[in-house]
């Protein structure tokens, strides 16, 4: 396609197709019944951190705040990374076409003249604001949770520190993961009846990383994703470990691009599936 | 009623109607898994309104989806007034599909769920209001548009997907049983809005079951069993072709006896009946053109009074019982 096609294609249109079937999927996205086990991953660390925060204010405390911080940064990288949003972007992207299915509902979009394309990306845009309200405000929440107990010191290292800029990466960390997955598990969606056995193979794949060769090691989220992350090595013993190493570490400006570019791939894969999707609710 | 011009994309005049475009299906198959849906199926159907008949599991509802795009075809090619189903975004401009699935989008009201979709069509907020109203007119739900559609009666959501299919000013409206669940009223005016449709020039293709409601409204029909085509065109020119079974021609006169003796001279006339009230006759005849004639001839000779004569099985009940029987199991 030149630049005088791609200029002449009717984005005013899609523009607005896009606004309105925002507005229809937001609210599905936000707030479903469904989504009652991805309310409790987020507000999980929320709760934690916050009693964490209540307790330590009321008893002595033995730990310092660099341990608060090094607890988030594994709390991060093996929680949030490798199983909060892995499996909220699942039950988020997933779902935004299977819902429809198994509500019977999915012909309406399908009987609007839209272009499958502009659907995929107005429901995967609507997905992506859902998933960062919730894990990125996760995030960004959990971080202040766990060392509010400081007080003043805290709010010296926040706004005097490095404080400010660590939360701030690990929210952008935190809104690529939700880039990257949400475009895996919608092509996923648009593929596969039972989205389970696809997220089980993209599970793995992404937990076998580290022992990937430094080719396939680009294929997934979790290598550009590690690479953002503020607070780098993290001291993990036991079984878990291997989740928290960093091998390869790649630089901001190429892990950005690299994610995003990977992400729009695998949209635009979802886009051309979605492109010969039939309706089908049989089961 | 004009085509709709939509926000950033130029209109371009409804030329297409001056050619009266079809709907042409190019022996289309549809298979699912090893069942079969529909088979080879050849049709170019023009303007107007044409009905879809046959039993369950005909391939009606298979028919339609395919020309909707709503499912792919196996082998073949459908093209609707030129477009390919394969892009929705050209055929759902001129396409309005009321299907028989029966569910809706969460939460919302009928004025809302008209209106939701008139502006995902990308039309501005003005536009869409005036349409969703216009078409609620239509199908009188503008009293029950503010309640949730979760809460509507069976009548009431076939209507609002009803104008849910027409609030575009569809040129080709496909509609999938939209007579089941009405009342008496409200199906006669919803025949009269297909009427209005069909006298426009626009394609209203429709599926029933219910045959003398076909018959009543329709301008072609076709018929299908087993997801093959039976047969297709205008009712009568379809009853013509069954050759097997003997037309049956009533005619209202005075001395139906006399009349009865006379054509039992003709081979090709089958059984003749008078009627119980004394003042009729049913005939079978293998020809029917030849009974027109005769009964002229008889006429003039014996000086009988004719008050009628009209085929009795030109119908699309009976067609359906000649060629589909009583394996369709509907009526």
């Amino acid at each position: 396609m030149t630049w005088s096609q791609i200029a002449t294609q009717p984005w005013m249109l899609w523009r607005r197709q896009v606004a309105s079937i925002l507005r229809l999927e937001l609210k599905k996205s936000l707030f479903s019944k469904r989504a009652w086990w991805i309310y409790i991953l987020t507000l999980g660390p929320v709760l934690i951190t916050g009693l964490h925060s209540l307790l330590s204010g009321r008893i002595e405390r033995g730990h310092t705040m660099g341990e608060d911080n090094m607890i988030f940064a594994g709390m991060f990288q093996v929680y949030f990374l490798r199983l909060g949003i892995f499996f909220g972007c699942l039950g988020i992207f997933s779902n935004l076409f299977r819902a429809e299915v198994l509500e019977r509902t999915l012909h309406y979009y399908f009987m609007s003249p839209v272009r499958r394309e502009v659907l995929a990306v107005s429901k995967y845009l609507a997905g992506l604001i859902a998933a960062v309200v919730y894990f990125v405000g996760s995030v960004v929440l959990s971080f202040l949770f766990i060392s509010a107990h400081w007080g003043p010191v805290f709010q010296q290292y926040l706004f005097h520190g490095p404080g400010l800029a660590q939360l701030g990466w690990y929210a952008l960390t935190a809104a690529l993961a939700c880039v990257g997955y949400g475009s895996v598990f919608l092509l996923t969606g648009v593929m596969f009846r039972n989205p389970m056995i696809p997220a089980a193979v993209v599970f793995v794949w992404e937990n076998l990383n580290p022992f990937l060769p430094s080719v396939l090691k680009k294929f997934s989220v979790i290598f550009y994703l590690k690479s953002l992350c503020p607070v780098g090595e993290i001291p993990t013993e036991g079984p878990l470990a291997f989740l928290a190493t960093m091998t390869e570490p790649t630089p901001a400006w190429l892990a950005i691009p690299g994610l995003l570019i990977v992400s729009a791939l695998v949209l635009a894969l979802a886009a051309a599936k979605a492109r010969k999707l039939e309706v089908s609710y049989s089961d | 009623m004009t085509e709709l011009p939509y926000v950033g994309q130029a209109s371009t005049p409804a030329a297409g109607l001056q050619t009266r475009p079809r709907i042409v299906f190019d022996n289309v198959s549809r298979f699912y898994g090893e069942v079969l849906g529909v088979n080879r199926v050849n049709l170019s159907i023009p303007p107007g309104i044409t009905s879809l008949v046959g039993p369950n599991g005909s391939g009606k509802t298979t028919l339609m989806n395919l020309m909707a795009g709503l499912i792919r075809p196996s082998r073949g090619t459908i093209n609707v007034l030129g477009i390919p189903p394969t892009r929705p975004e050209e055929l759902f401009r001129k396409m309005g599909y009321c299907t028989q699935f029966d569910a809706f989008p969460k939460g919302l009201t009928g004025y809302q769920f008209i209106y939701s979709f008139l502006l995902v069509h990308g039309m501005i907020e003005s536009e869409a209001a005036r349409l969703t109203g216009e078409a609620l007119q239509r199908v009188a739900m503008t009293e029950a548009a503010d309640r949730p559609v979760a809460a509507y009666s069976k009548g009431m959501r076939q209507r609002i997907k009803l104008a849910q299919a027409i609030a575009h000013r569809p040129t080709v409206l496909v509609l999938d049983e939209p007579l089941n669940g009405l009342d008496p009223m409200a199906r006669n005016e919803t025949i009269a809005l297909f009427r209005q449709f069909g006298d426009e020039g626009r394609h209203v293709i429709v599926s029933s079951h219910i045959l003398h409601e076909v018959d009543r409204i329709s301008d072609e029909v076709i018929l299908l069993s087993h997801g093959y085509v039976v047969a297709e065109g205008q009712i009568q020119g379809v009853r013509s072709e069954v050759k097997d079974q003997p037309m049956q021609i009533l005619v209202r006169c005075d001395k139906p006896g006399l009349l009865a003796s006379r054509l039992f001279e003709q081979d090709h006339v089958v059984e003749a009946k008078v009627n119980e009230d004394g003042k009729g006759l049913l005939v079978r005849t293998r020809d029917a053109d030849n009974l027109y004639l005769l009964l002229n001839r008889i006429v003039l000779d014996n000086g009988l009074e004719v008050e009628a004569v009209a085929p009795a099985d030109d119908d699309v009940n009976s067609v359906y019982q000649y060629l589909i029987g009583a394996e369709g199991g509907t009526t």
